[in-house]
Parts: structure tokens; C-alpha cells; sequence
């Protein structure tokens, strides 16, 4: 099969909209399908990947676990931009899995790379 | 590459998160359009962000939103044939969401 | 070119799918072909076939149908949002034990893998929603 590289663009916050756990959901069938899997992290889509998430009492379920699986799926490739976790008072420290913090035009870079971005 | 807008300035970082991430393409459609309008406070950030982006707006956005007549100068304007000519050219494109 | 093309947003709501739908026709008329107009999040609205706008707005699922007759597009629904949301075909009816369908023609309910292979197949994706 073709592999192609793909990379997941997260800018939401998680919880108030689906976009976090859908977005998740089609990194793991990428992967599945054996493509070349990257995820970015900017603006709110840093808040996906904090660390803490107890999601009893809004009756949603937390992707936390979810997140933590991604490296069973060899989706090692996270990156986190710098600026956005700074402008929210978080490090690295403050997240959930183990990620690459790359400055904006780091990640910009990585972005023209792809064959495929999809944004949530 | 292709940065696709669709959101207003006025409203949402991802015109903003773009300038500061990438360089290449920018078409505005939907309520993007809104970037490209003449006197707004944003109008200085994307005549600064000219020299590093080509910008295009998609017409008829722009029209349905009634600022035709104040599309700030530099701003191409492309109809939806125009749109799918820039994906084409493009190898990677994003729609920033 | 191969185009393929994802709706994230549902109709009406948000002016996503009359963007998607717009960029799909040009995409034909200038010639190009789409290998696959994928359905995700709350783009799976736009297949119920129960859609009943005014006579005076346009009907989004109407067109969708339209245009994929006349230029034989695979119209696919993932599966997953499909179910959370209420898009029922015939299989997924048996399958979950419900009392309606209500997928328009020719969509279809598929896997997110079609998501997937869309984008290996075309030589471009383009996503629209909010």
C-alpha cells in the first residue's frame, strides 16, 4: 500500500466540541493503515493533552487512556507548539504523553512536509 | 502551501495562528473574507503578512458579506473555479478549523 | 487530478457543506475527478434523507443526491458518527435493532478507514467545516 504522510492538526480545547476524540479516532485508523502519522497541537488542541482530566461529572469520556495508547500504534510523532503552551501558563511537564515542543515555524515546516493535513 | 481560512479575525485566532506558523498561500472564504475588508484593525496585520503570503479571497464570499467595494488592495479574488486551480497548484493544503 | 473531499459540519447551521458542495461542482466542471466526498462529525446530517427545508432555501441533501447521480460520486458516512447521530441504513438498522432507516440515496455508511484511503488514493484532500 501507498503510505503517505498524514498529520492530525488539533486547535480545539477538548470537551466542549467532538473534535479532540473524532480527530483521534482517524489518527489510530491512519495508523492502522500504516501511514506515516503525525500529530500537531496548537492554540486550545493544547488543552487536549493536559494532563488530569476527570470527566465523571460532565458524563463525557476522557481521552486521556486514549492518548496514553498512541505509542502502541507507533504514533510517535507529536509536536507541541512552544508559543501556545506558554501563552496558557502550561509546559511540558503539564502534559499527559511524552511530545516534541517545536517553536511555530517548526512546526509550520513539518506542516508543508505532509501529503495530507486534516485540521479539527 | 495552501492555507485555507474560513474564519473571521474579528472572532477566532486561526488567521492569526497562520501568520505566525506558515508561509506559502492564503485563500480567505466564508467569514475569512473579513480579513481582507479595508479599515478594520486588522488591516495592517495582513498588509504585513503580504510579503511573506500570497492572498486570495473567494468572491463570492465576499460579495455575500457586502464588502465587495472594500477589499483591501493586493487581495486576489478567486471564484470557486479559482479555489479548486489553488488546491491543484498546492501540494499540501490546510483548511485551519 | 483526483480530488477527495470531507465534510466536518452539518447543513444549515454553518455555511461548510454549501462551501463543500460548491468546490465539488467546480472540481467536476473543470474537469477533475473526486474519488471519494467523505462525511464526518456532524456532516453526517448532511445524508438524511427526511431533510425538509422551506421551498424557498435549498436542500442540501437533495443536491448532494444530485450531483452524485450525475457524476457517479461514492457519497461515504462514517460509520461511528453515523451511529452516535441517528443515520440509520438497512444494515445498521438490523445491526443495532432500530425501527427506521433514514440514509438518503446513493450515500453510504462505511468505516472512517475510507477517510483513510481517500487520501492515499487522491492527489488532493480538501477539508471543509467549522
Amino acid at each position: 500500500m501507498t503510505t503517505k504522510q498524514f498529520m492530525i492538526v488539533n486547535r480545539k480545547a477538548p470537551y466542549g466540541t467532538i473534535y479532540g476524540w473524532e480527530a483521534l479516532e482517524v489518527v489510530l485508523i491512519a495508523a492502522a493503515f500504516e501511514q506515516d502519522v503525525s500529530m500537531a497541537f496548537l492554540d486550545d488542541g493544547v488543552y487536549q493533552i493536559k494532563k488530569g482530566h476527570q470527566t465523571k461529572g460532565i458524563e463525557i469520556k476522557a481521552f486521556e487512556k486514549t492518548f496514553r495508547a498512541l505509542e502502541d500504534y507507533d504514533v510517535t510523532k507529536i509536536y507541541v507548539d512552544q508559543e501556545s503552551l506558554t501563552e496558557r501558563g502550561l509546559t511540558a511537564d503539564d502534559l499527559t504523553i511524552p511530545v516534541e515542543v517545536l517553536s511555530r515555524a517548526e512546526i509550520g515546516k513539518r506542516m508543508e512536509e505532509q501529503d495530507i493535513v486534516l485540521a479539527f | 502551501m495552501l492555507h485555507i481560512i474560513n474564519k473571521s479575525p474579528y472572532d477566532r485566532p486561526a488567521f492569526d495562528s497562520v501568520l505566525k506558523t506558515g508561509e506559502g498561500t492564503i485563500l480567505l472564504i466564508e467569514d475569512g473574507v473579513y480579513a481582507a475588508a479595508k479599515g478594520g484593525a486588522v488591516e495592517p496585520k495582513l498588509k504585513a503578512a503580504m510579503g511573506k503570503f500570497k492572498i486570495y479571497a473567494l468572491t463570492p464570499d465576499v460579495e455575500a458579506r457586502g464588502i465587495a467595494d472594500r477589499v483591501i488592495d493586493g487581495v486576489m479574488q478567486v471564484d470557486y473555479a479559482g479555489f479548486v486551480d489553488l488546491v491543484a497548484e498546492n501540494k499540501t493544503n490546510q483548511s485551519w478549523l | 487530478m483526483k480530488f477527495a473531499i470531507l465534510v466536518s459540519e452539518g447543513p444549515y447551521t454553518h455555511q461548510a457543506t454549501d462551501t463543500a458542495f460548491l468546490f465539488a461542482q467546480a472540481v467536476l466542471a473543470k474537469g477533475h475527478e473526486i474519488f471519494r466526498v467523505f462525511f464526518y462529525h456532524d456532516g453526517v446530517y448532511n445524508a438524511t434523507r427526511l431533510t425538509t427545508p422551506p421551498r424557498d432555501d435549498r436542500n442540501v441533501v437533495e443536491r448532494w443526491t444530485k450531483l452524485a447521480e450525475a457524476h457517479c460520486l461514492d457519497m461515504v458516512v462514517c460509520v461511528a458518527a453515523a451511529q452516535r447521530r441517528g443515520i440509520v441504513d438497512e444494515g445498521e438498522m438490523k445491526r443495532n435493532g432500530k425501527d427506521a432507516t433514514n440514509l438518503a440515496e446513493p450515500f453510504r455508511i462505511s468505516g472512517l478507514g475510507q477517510l483513510i484511503e481517500a487520501g492515499i488514493q487522491a492527489d488532493r484532500l480538501v477539508v471543509f467545516g467549522d
